[in-house]
């Protein structure tokens, strides 16, 4: 047991591992989007004027919030053939992911759109706008700075989370890793990499949103 | 489904047990670190600030499975091996730690200006003066996001079975791979877990907040 | 609610731009309008003023379809708002019918309710094109003809945070009057602005009456410019008209104790 960096070793492995992070940043980007429309969706339908829909609807996404993703996935991908419809791991991983998330971006987007003033409800009834042109013209472009912040928050907790679609074999990052590891039962420089890859796209990830999130405020005027 | 839950039920209780003490001991972990790297990232001497700000920094921009793998698989390099039952809640302990020193720091820095004056004036060491004033008061503002960050401490402790801790998760797959009943194994895991998060941690949390907020006189 | 009593549309010889009949509006227990009578005839200009929980408010916002009915019935033009006809009966109305109904009305509020993320310009014209199915070119140039009206067309490309209130006002108004309403509400459209800047906006108004045929209600705290341009003055008092008169009579010659006393106060607060 000894503390041995092999700085050729981990130069050699490197390449692999920015291959299987293209692979994570994919399965992210494909998850998250899934999780904003989504998301967009249940929120505007938690706001529907029927009750037991409603209510059904935000037992659901409650359920699914407490629950831990890596369950959802295994559940996803097991049950998924057994009810006849197959799913390729990356399939059911993304799936998966934008379900669980799109959990949370409702919650996100329901406060922004509880943000924008009743006043603007009311200007567009006054000037008799329809429901949909009130939502997507005047309320939503209002709510959507509100909202940033927390889809930022999770556009990075979705990145983080990517390493679980690895217990059902798909090949991001970790997956590679691990497999450098039992390849080669070197684990410290795979394992220390996979780490720095990380915060090297998180942390400068959180910094974009946040000046992504002052000009958009800009742009808007507000 | 009942059926199933005769056959399996009991090992799933075995498994949620498991959880359940993980989930105590990762809770531990986490307010400790929390309140370390908290109190940490507010102190007046910059290399524990640094410290606390690369610890939380590290575990936060980092993915839990990814510490997980490091503490059970590499640790044991620098020659610190841990069984995989202790490697388990520390990691995860310690995530949610990163993320838990945030809102201690929050908290902390929330409480009126004038409390910090009034301790001063009476003389109080510092040490004092956060433990018997400051502390106190800011323990009721944290409680609303500590609720919401233990529910993601649960969530977080499922991640232990892949390093074949056998908590509810384990047993779940463990009864999939056995009779391929995919649909009840994982099902009652989802179930057991939202019950766990739903009646047992969101309930003691309120009754927390309840509790503290009427010591304070504030109820 | 005994809808037979009400006829379903009213007759040519009797009808008022705005009619409420036996109109009650309440939340829970607090009844805010209690069977209101009111009538109001094309292009009259009615203020409307009163104590604060008065039901004044409450009286524009029933006629923009803000708030539901919780008894009798409003007419516009002879035919129900609040209510439609089906099967040769009165029934309440469905969004279809609101919408339709709602074309006749514009409205002013207090806060102006601008659309902060669009410019003076794109708010005035944002009604005509989505709403009306007016071309761009058609709105841009309607929008700019208002926006001159309210004095406000050199700054028709600025955005809301950039103007004062009473500018964001005039442009609230030109906004209102680009989706060419026959009926104009104002509530309280200068209580939330500095005295210097109310000049600008009564201005719009007074010519806004001098002007035009609209038919407008107006509820307001400024007595002078009230007495100044109505054809009626309105006094609201617990969700029920205590008087209403022509200016002139109401307020030199008041005939209810209540409008004496709410007029002495208003004297005092000035």
């Amino acid at each position: 047991m000894r503390f041995d960096w092999n700085w050729q070793f981990a130069f050699e492995i490197l390449p692999r591992l920015l291959r299987a992070t293209v692979n994570t940043l994919i399965a992210a980007g494909v998850g998250y989007a899934l999780a904003m429309v989504l998301g967009l969706i249940f929120a505007l339908a938690l706001r529907s004027p029927w009750r037991l829909p409603r209510t059904l609807l935000r037992e659901v996404l409650e359920f699914i919030r407490s629950t831990p993703l890596v369950v959802q996935i295994f559940f996803i991908f097991y049950v998924g053939p057994q009810v006849g419809i197959t799913l390729s791991p990356w399939v059911a991983g993304m799936i998966a992911i934008g379900l669980h998330y799109s959990a949370y971006l409702a919650e996100v987007y329901r406060a922004g759109i509880e943000a924008v003033p009743r006043g603007q409800w009311e200007a567009c009834r006054a000037l008799n706008m329809t429901t949909r042109d009130s939502y997507f013209r005047i309320v939503l472009p209002q709510a959507l700075p509100h909202a940033i912040p927390g889809m930022g928050n999770y556009l990075v907790g979705i990145f983080k989370d990517t390493p679980m679609l690895s217990v059902i074999g798909v090949t991001e990052l970790m997956q590679a890793a691990n497999s450098i590891g039992s390849e080669t039962y070197r684990f410290l420089e795979p394992y220390t990499l996979v780490g720095v890859i990380f915060l090297a796209l998180s942390l400068p990830t959180a910094g974009l949103v946040r000046l992504g999130e002052r000009r958009l405020r800009r742009k808007l005027g507000l | 489904m009942w059926e199933f839950l005769q056959t399996y039920g009991l090992r799933l209780v075995d498994g949620a047990l498991v959880t359940c003490a993980q989930f105590a001991l990762a809770t531990l972990v986490a307010c400790s670190a929390a309140l370390v790297a908290g109190l940490g990232r507010l102190s007046a001497l910059w290399p524990l600030r640094t410290l606390a700000t690369l610890y939380i920094e590290i575990f936060r921009g980092t993915s839990l499975l990814v510490q997980l793998y490091w503490i059970f698989f590499v640790l044991p390099l620098f020659g610190v091996s841990l069984p995989k039952f202790e490697a388990g809640f520390l990691s995860v302990g310690l995530n949610v730690g990163a993320y838990g020193a945030e809102i201690v720091r929050g908290a902390i820095t929330a409480v009126p200006r004038g409390q910090w004056e009034a301790g001063y004036a009476l003389s109080m060491s510092p040490a004092r003066r956060m433990r018997r004033i400051i502390l106190p008061q800011a323990l009721v503002l944290m409680l609303p996001p500590w609720g919401n960050l233990l529910i993601e401490l649960l969530k977080g402790t499922a991640l232990v079975a892949l390093i074949a801790v056998p908590d509810l998760m384990f047993v779940a797959k463990q009864i999939n791979g056995a009779t391929f009943r995919s649909a009840e194994a994982f099902g009652a895991a989802l179930l057991i877990y939202y019950l766990l998060a739903r009646l047992l941690v969101t309930p003691a949390m309120r009754g927390l907040e309840r509790v503290m907020a009427r010591r304070l006189g504030r109820a | 609610m005994d809808l037979s009593a009400y006829p379903l549309e009213l007759p040519e010889s009797d009808r008022p731009m705005v009619r409420f009949m036996n109109v009650t509006k309440s939340y829970g227990a607090l009844v805010v309008l209690d069977n209101l009578n009111l009538d109001i005839q094309r292009g009259e200009m009615v203020s409307v003023i009163g104590p604060s929980g008065s039901g004044k408010t409450t009286v524009l916002r029933m006629l923009m379809t803000l708030e539901t009915i919780n008894g009798g019935v409003i007419y516009i033009d002879g035919k129900p708002l609040t209510h439609m006809v089906r099967n040769g009966r009165l029934v309440p109305a469905d969004e279809a019918h609101l919408r339709r109904m709602r074309a006749s009305i514009g409205m002013c509020f207090q806060h102006f309710n601008l659309f902060p993320h669009m410019t003076a310009l794109q708010n005035c014209m944002e009604g005509p094109v989505q709403v009306l199915g007016l071309t761009k070119a058609e709105a841009r140039a309607r929008a700019e003809e208002l926006l001159t009206m309210v004095g406000m067309i050199d700054k028709k490309d600025q955005h809301p945070s950039r103007l004062s209130g009473g500018q964001q006002q005039r442009v609230a108004i030109a906004r209102a009057l680009a989706m060419r309403p026959r009926i104009m509400l104002f509530d309280e459209v200068t209580s939330a602005l500095d005295p210097e800047v109310i000049g600008e906006v009564t201005e719009v108004i007074r010519r806004l009456v001098a002007e035009h045929d609209l038919t407008m209600l107006m509820v307001t705290h400024q007595m002078g410019f009230a007495r100044d341009i109505s054809d009626r003055i309105c006094f609201f008092y617990k969700g029920k008209i205590e008087e209403q008169a022509p200016p002139e009579q109401f307020f030199t010659n008041p005939q209810r104790e209540r409008t004496q006393q709410f007029l002495r106060a208003v004297k005092d607060a000035d």
